[in-house]
């Protein structure tokens, strides 16, 4: 009996966040599934390559008559190997009223987690600034980067917006 | 009428009447107080007479029908010839036609007007009654009383000389309604109405119709109105006639000639209110209304109102000839139709493989479905799109009253009315441009006392200019007034603490007056001077992606540019390849191409080159190199050189090939992304993948400030 609330004040926090799971290279990201919009496949003849931008911006391309630039995660991250083939999708995310879609290597799955799964991420490296991370999940043996992905394309750093908006 | 809900017709009165006001309003402005226009004078009171016949028809707009009703007496005085007008009239008219708009807002938000303001515009009003009375004693007495009748007067006066000696006695006469064919429960009804309206002072019921002599201020129509909630229009005659038993004799011509014009107003006056029990009658009643048009016409000359009349009746089937929509609802239909043109060229793609004596029929089906989606799709983006006319319509009023105030001559023009731009700029544009005409008509255009001195005209120009430019829509302020002055605006600035030198450009001065609370006005003025302006201009101007410009000749005036980019406008466009990409250059910035031989190129400082085109040295910018493409044509002599025009700068773009040229659909690119260096906007092609749209004034700086990829890169 005395087992119940506690079962059940679990089982209300199991509810708050669903993440989508990608992968990038080796890695599982979780990103929040409220704002991603959809997934496509990555077909590199839509997209239009503009110059003069960072490289992992791939270009803009058509979303049902709406314009939307394309990153390219794997080179943000620098993961080594960028192959294109048809596992290669992309994720439209909403954000902000902004449009945005990522290239990354795969989606597994869409994955509940409590807060007793997201630990706090530690101070680590320079390519992914922990100001962009909401923490690390667990699950069974897996580790998830839980991005705070808004934030993240939003950011300086991501050069998607003029400087004047951000 | 008691058991009819008229708030139902609230709507269509209120819209009419806005319509009125403004076709009063521009009527006023175009108004030459020393030789009016007979014509105008008619339109300008038919307007006010309507207004004033729907408020009192409905019966609780009373205070704009009151306000109405002393604006028609002192309009129909004048039009009459009893009344001098004068300059400071028409202001009076025009300031009563604004509270007239804002007790119209009132009703319409369903609160009561400011009764204030009705008391002393009323207060106003009579006042110039009096003055006109105390001139002319022997009219007096007739005109306030019984205004109304002067529509029906209108043809007896033109009519031989014993109905002309009649008219005068007529307006004296009562009101004689005779309705027909009323069974004798209406007739009561009727009755009651009639008392509504005025002093009832006999009446009888005899051979199934009802005759009534009213005494009332309201109008034929007015009473005509009424009575169509009850009875058919064409039941009604309205007259003026003595009570039977007074000794009085009413001559039989003009009386006729009256209840025809009756009848023709009756039309456009009751359809809009009375949409219900009008529609079966309108269709049976437009012959004799045509008919009596045409006599109304030659008879009062007054040519708009009787076509009106013509007009009305037809109208009456139709709800409205406008709807509003949600400016979502129409961009998702343009978005969808896009993706619609896009599938079907997809579709057009595939089929041209297939053999067209097999397929013949779907071939066809094809061609017809590629002509329907594009139909469809200029149609959609039209839906849009609004002609400047819209905002520079409010112009004239506003520096007629901002002149009168400073006691400036200034003379308005525009130019580029029919500009269209997109609905949601153009509502953007008006506060930044209302801001630019204030500031011209304050600091700009000198007194004319000052203009004499300078060896000027007094009269000042303000000209308002719209045009499309580059892919951009150019908006242009300009005065001929003093210009700006370079040594007060920079003392000003070194007061304020402004950073400056004294050696700065005259476009870095001029920049200094957009710096927020800047102003240079000897005294703050209501008009402007508090330096809140242009700051707030070039921010709205910057938020809607432009930029503004200044330009100024001391004693010459001063020129403001606003330069738009387009949002949602559709660019004729030349498609040309680089490498394997596929760029689009604006059309009306191309002026020719050509094919580059060697002696034609010549180098400048080693890697720099420019292209000798009939006597004239261009700079030769090359795409791929600004791009970085690879796998363009690297030799000059193998490209295509595109002669582009920058509005003043000419510069030879070089492309590999040339496409094609087409009408595209201009997508922003800062909707989701950022500005790109050299690149205007996006579209998407027939295929669906998306095309850059070439900066065509970016691209002809490209050879001075170089786009190093180490600059655009941010991190």
């Amino acid at each position: 009996m005395a087992a119940k609330p506690q079962a059940q004040g679990a089982r209300v926090e199991d509810m708050g966040r669903e993440f989508l799971v990608f992968t990038l290279g080796e890695e599982e990201y979780g990103i929040d599934i409220l704002k991603v919009q959809e997934i496509r496949g990555y077909d590199a003849a839509t997209v239009t390559r503009i110059a003069n931008v960072p490289p992992f911006i791939k270009g803009v391309t058509n979303l049902r008559g709406i314009i939307v630039p394309i990153v390219d995660l794997r080179i943000k991250f620098n993961l080594g190997k960028v192959e294109y083939n048809e596992q290669t999708v992309v994720i439209i995310l909403n954000l902000d009223r902004r449009v945005v879609g990522i290239v990354v290597d795969g989606v597994s799955d869409v994955l509940m987690l409590g807060a007793s799964q997201v630990r706090p991420a530690p101070e680590f490296g320079a390519t992914l600034s922990t100001e962009y991370l909401t923490g690390l999940g667990t699950v069974d043996e897996r580790m998830l980067i839980l991005v705070d992905i808004e934030k993240l394309m939003t950011s300086d750093e991501m050069a998607l917006m003029e400087k004047a908006a951000v | 009428m008691s058991g009819l809900d008229l708030s139902q017709f609230y709507e269509t009165f209120f819209d009419e009447a806005d319509e009125l006001l403004a076709q009063m309003e521009q009527l006023l402005l175009e108004l030459d107080a020393g030789q009016p226009d007979i014509e105008q004078l008619n339109a300008i009171f038919r307007a006010a007479h309507s207004i004033k016949g729907g408020a009192a028809t409905f019966g609780c707009f009373t205070l704009l029908a009151e306000t109405t009703h002393l604006l028609e007496n002192l309009l129909d005085a004048i039009r009459r010839g009893e009344m001098a007008l004068r300059t400071d009239m028409i202001d009076i008219f025009l300031e009563t036609k604004d509270v007239l708009k804002s007790q119209l807002d009132a009703y319409r938000a369903s609160e009561e007007p400011d009764a204030a303001a009705y008391e002393r515009i009323c207060e106003v009003l009579r006042q110039l009654a009096l003055e006109q009375n105390g001139g002319q004693a022997a009219v007096a007495a007739a005109a306030p009383v019984a205004p109304s009748p002067a529509p029906v007067q209108a043809p007896a006066a033109t009519a031989p000389a014993p109905a002309a000696a009649a008219a005068p006695m007529d307006a004296n006469l009562p009101l004689r309604v005779r309705i027909s064919r009323v069974s004798a429960k209406d007739a009561q009804s009727l009755l009651e109405e009639m008392g509504n309206l005025g002093q009832v002072l006999a009446s009888d019921q005899l051979g199934g119709g009802l005759t009534v002599w009213l005494e009332s201020t309201c109008s034929a129509d007015d009473i005509e109105a009424v009575c169509c909630f009850i009875v058919d229009s064409d039941q009604i005659s309205i007259g003026r006639e003595a009570v039977p038993g007074e000794a009085h004799a009413v001559d039989d011509f003009a009386q006729a000639a009256a209840e025809f014009v009756a009848q023709a107003q009756a039309a456009p006056m009751s359809a809009p209110v009375a949409e219900a029990p009008v529609a079966a009658a309108a269709p049976a009643h437009e012959p004799a209304a045509l008919a009596a048009a045409q006599s109304a016409t030659t008879a009062e000359g007054g040519a708009p109102r009787a076509q009106r009349a013509a007009g009305g009746a037809p109208a009456a089937d139709k709800e409205s000839t406008s709807i509003r929509v949600g400016v979502e609802k129409v961009d998702q239909i343009i978005n969808l139709v896009g993706e619609l043109v896009i599938t079907q060229a997809m579709l057009a793609q595939t089929a041209s493989t297939l053999d067209p004596v097999l397929h013949d029929r779907l071939l066809n089906g094809m061609e017809q479905l590629e002509r329907n989606a594009r139909d469809l799709q200029e149609a959609v983006m039209s839906v849009r799109m609004m002609p400047m006319d819209y905002v520079f319509s409010r112009f004239p009023r506003l520096v007629r009253d901002l002149a009168g105030k400073m006691g400036k001559q200034i003379e308005l023009q525009t130019y580029g009315r029919a500009t269209e731009l997109d609905k949601s700029l153009i509502e953007r544009i008006i506060d930044p441009l209302t801001h630019l005409v204030r500031n011209s008509l304050d600091h700009g255009i000198e007194t004319p006392e000052k203009r004499v001195a300078a060896g000027k005209d007094p009269v000042g120009q303000l000209v308002l200019s719209a045009q499309h430019s580059g892919g951009n829509i150019v908006i242009e302020v300009s005065d001929d007034g003093g210009g700006l002055n370079r040594e007060r605006i920079l003392k000003k600035a070194m007061q304020q603490g402004i950073a400056v030198s004294e050696n700065s450009s005259d476009d870095e001065v001029w920049q200094l007056i957009f710096a927020p609370g800047f102003s240079t006005a000897e005294q703050i003025t209501d008009i402007s001077g508090r330096g809140v302006g242009m700051d707030v201009v070039r921010r709205n101007i910057q938020n809607m992606g432009g930029h503004v410009q200044l330009s100024s000749v001391p004693g010459n005036g001063t020129t403001t540019r606003i330069v738009l980019p387009l949002t949602l406008a559709i660019l004729d466009g030349m498609s040309v390849r680089v490498g394997a990409e596929t760029f689009i250059l604006p059309l009306n910035h191309v002026t020719e191409s050509l094919q580059p031989t060697n002696d034609q190129i010549y180098s400048v400082a080693g890697n720099e080159r420019v292209m000798h085109v009939r006597g004239e040295y261009l700079p030769l910018v090359e795409m791929h190199r600004v791009f970085s493409v690879s796998g363009a044509q690297d030799d000059p002599t193998q490209a295509i050189a595109v002669i582009m025009q920058a509005e003043d700068k000419r510069f030879a773009l070089l492309v590999d090939h040339l496409v094609g040229q087409h009408q595209v659909v201009v997508k922003n690119l800062e909707s989701n992304y950022r500005k790109v260096p050299g690149v205007s906007a996006a579209t998407i092609l027939g295929d669906g993948s998306v095309a850059l749209i070439i900066d065509v004034f970016a691209m002809a700086r490209a050879n001075r400030e170089k786009w190093t990829p180490a600059e655009a890169v941010l991190n």
